[in-house]
């Protein structure tokens, strides 16, 4: 790791060798300040993966509980679905994650609970939240694309709405519905930067105080931008891995 | 129950799509053992008849009931439904995501909690029964329409249903495939299953029905034997039909 980093730092470091509008040596992996700043930056990672894992699988469950009332024939059950669709998707991240940390503790006091939340769970409930209202549209459109026969043959065999759902209708529109839901646990991942704000100690928080003590803002965001970058080239290797491989043992 | 409890019985039913009104006073009796073809132009209702039957859609007025039991939309009363009537469709409706196989044990096993080994069993009789045991481990995709069509009518035998209802079960098929598929449906009238069919097979029809009800623009316009609904149908409406459909 140290090597394959020290080597991008020389290429680096050899074009804008000592003019002082440059700083690269705050990250430079050669020089022992360098090498402690860039683990004091990548020490984040670990809390952004966490975060967006507990964040989108919340998202994925909940997504689900909220897209299956929209499929229901009855009107007034799916209002329930579209109102909490179009709040919540109307809702920036940012008010809400001030919402959800310094607002929904006094909803607690109030109800007498004592009930801190911390920036690590305050960013999950916030992300997971915004999140919901695009996976449950994701989740929607994916089983009404699978054609209404599937269901009501499973019917006449004897299954129940439960029993439809999971043996006939989702593993049929898990395919549809993977390549979308990716693409969420991307998002939630580039959002979760927004942690940074209520004091979660993440990549972004972690480059935001190096750059109040270090004074080079271009070389540390830099390295945050390939930090994420990473991240998510990672994500969507393993996507396609899983779609190839769903892919395989479904056609026949 | 009594024995000569009817299969199915429909008074009076009524039911609209929207502002349309699909049946008209639909008066149906279905005994054990009896063979009941339903024939009429398209849009006269037919299908709908025999989804509001097992409840694929719910009628507004009137009564219908399974062995029985009245259709409210209780789930006692769905449960009967499930547990009496076997269903073959148009367009087959196999899962394609599941083996020949595990599309026949899923309704026995899940909603029937029958072990696997039974389920297994059972399918394959059904599946000998339609002539494909052969195929019971490909995938549906990998089958021909008539052999899907008999996966479809082994899967619902496979709940050993009282009743069998099938719409339009060769329409979707190529020429050359619907005689396999009747062949299945001729023999299991033969063997005295309970069944409502809406067809366009007139040959298939005055083989198997032993009465014939012909449907336009949601009324039942005419029932009776074959003999009296071929040889001298009272309707002026059945007479154009059976003219129009007959003449080829």
């Amino acid at each position: 790791m140290r090597g394959i980093l020290s080597l991008a730092a020389l290429l680096t470091l050899s074009g804008c060798g000592s003019s002082d509008i440059w700083g690269w040596y705050v990250i430079n992996p050669m020089t022992a300040s360098g090498w402690v700043n860039i683990k004091f930056l990548i020490n984040g990672m670990g809390a952004t993966i966490l975060l967006s894992v507990i964040a989108a699988s919340i998202s994925i469950v909940l997504g689900l509980l909220v897209a299956l009332p929209g499929l229901s024939q009855r009107r007034g059950v799916r209002a329930v679905n579209r109102v909490y669709v179009e709040i919540v998707r109307a809702i920036p991240l940012l008010p809400m994650l001030f919402w959800v940390f310094y607002g929904l503790p006094i909803v607690f006091k109030s109800m007498g609970l004592s009930l801190q939340i911390d920036p690590f769970w305050g960013a999950i409930i916030t992300l997971a939240l915004s999140d919901s209202a695009f996976t449950a549209e994701i989740y929607r459109a994916g089983i009404q694309s699978i054609a209404k026969g599937q269901a009501e043959a499973a019917k006449t065999i004897g299954l129940n709405y439960y029993q439809t759902m999971r043996y006939v209708v989702l593993p049929q529109a898990v395919r549809r519905i993977l390549p979308p839901l990716a693409n969420q646990f991307i998002y939630i991942v580039k959002m979760s930067a927004f942690a940074s704000v209520i004091g979660m100690q993440e990549l972004t928080r972690r480059a935001n105080e190096l750059v109040v003590t270090e004074y080079r803002p271009l070389e540390i965001y830099s390295l945050l931008i390939v930090e994420y970058l990473v991240l998510v080239l990672v994500i969507s290797a393993g996507v396609r891995w899983l779609e190839r491989k769903m892919g395989s043992d479904e056609r026949g | 129950m009594s024995v000569t409890q009817d299969a199915i019985e429909m008074i009076d039913v009524d039911k609209w799509f929207g502002d349309f009104q699909v049946l008209k006073g639909i008066n149906l009796n279905v005994k054990p053992g009896d063979r009941v073809v339903i024939c009429g132009p398209s849009g006269s209702g037919k299908s709908t008849v025999v989804r509001c039957i097992n409840r694929l859609e719910a009628h507004q007025k009137g009564v219908i009931k399974i062995g029985g039991v009245v259709q409210d939309g209780s789930s006692a009363a769905l449960d009967a439904i499930r547990s009496e009537v076997g269903m073959v469709f148009q367009q087959f409706n196999l899962f394609p995501h599941l083996s020949v196989m595990e599309n026949l044990v899923l309704g026995p096993m899940k909603a029937r909690n029958m072990s696997r080994k039974d389920a297994e069993a059972r399918a394959m009789k059904y599946l000998e029964r339609v002539r494909i045991p052969e195929q019971a481990h490909k995938r549906p995709s990998q089958l021909s329409g008539g052999q899907q069509q008999r996966v479809a009518i082994a899967r619902s035998l496979c709940m050993e249903p009282r009743v069998m209802l099938f719409d339009e079960p060769t329409s979707a098929l190529d020429p050359e495939m619907i005689s396999e598929v009747l062949d299945v449906i001729v023999e299991l009238a033969e063997e005295g299953m309970t069944m409502v069919v809406v067809t366009h097979e007139m040959g298939f029809a005055r083989k198997v029905a032993d009465q014939m009800v012909f449907m336009d623009a949601g009324e039942i316009v005419e029932t009776g034997t074959p003999q009296e609904f071929f040889g001298s149908p009272k309707s002026e409406r059945t007479q154009a039909f059976l003219k129009q459909i007959l003449q080829h």
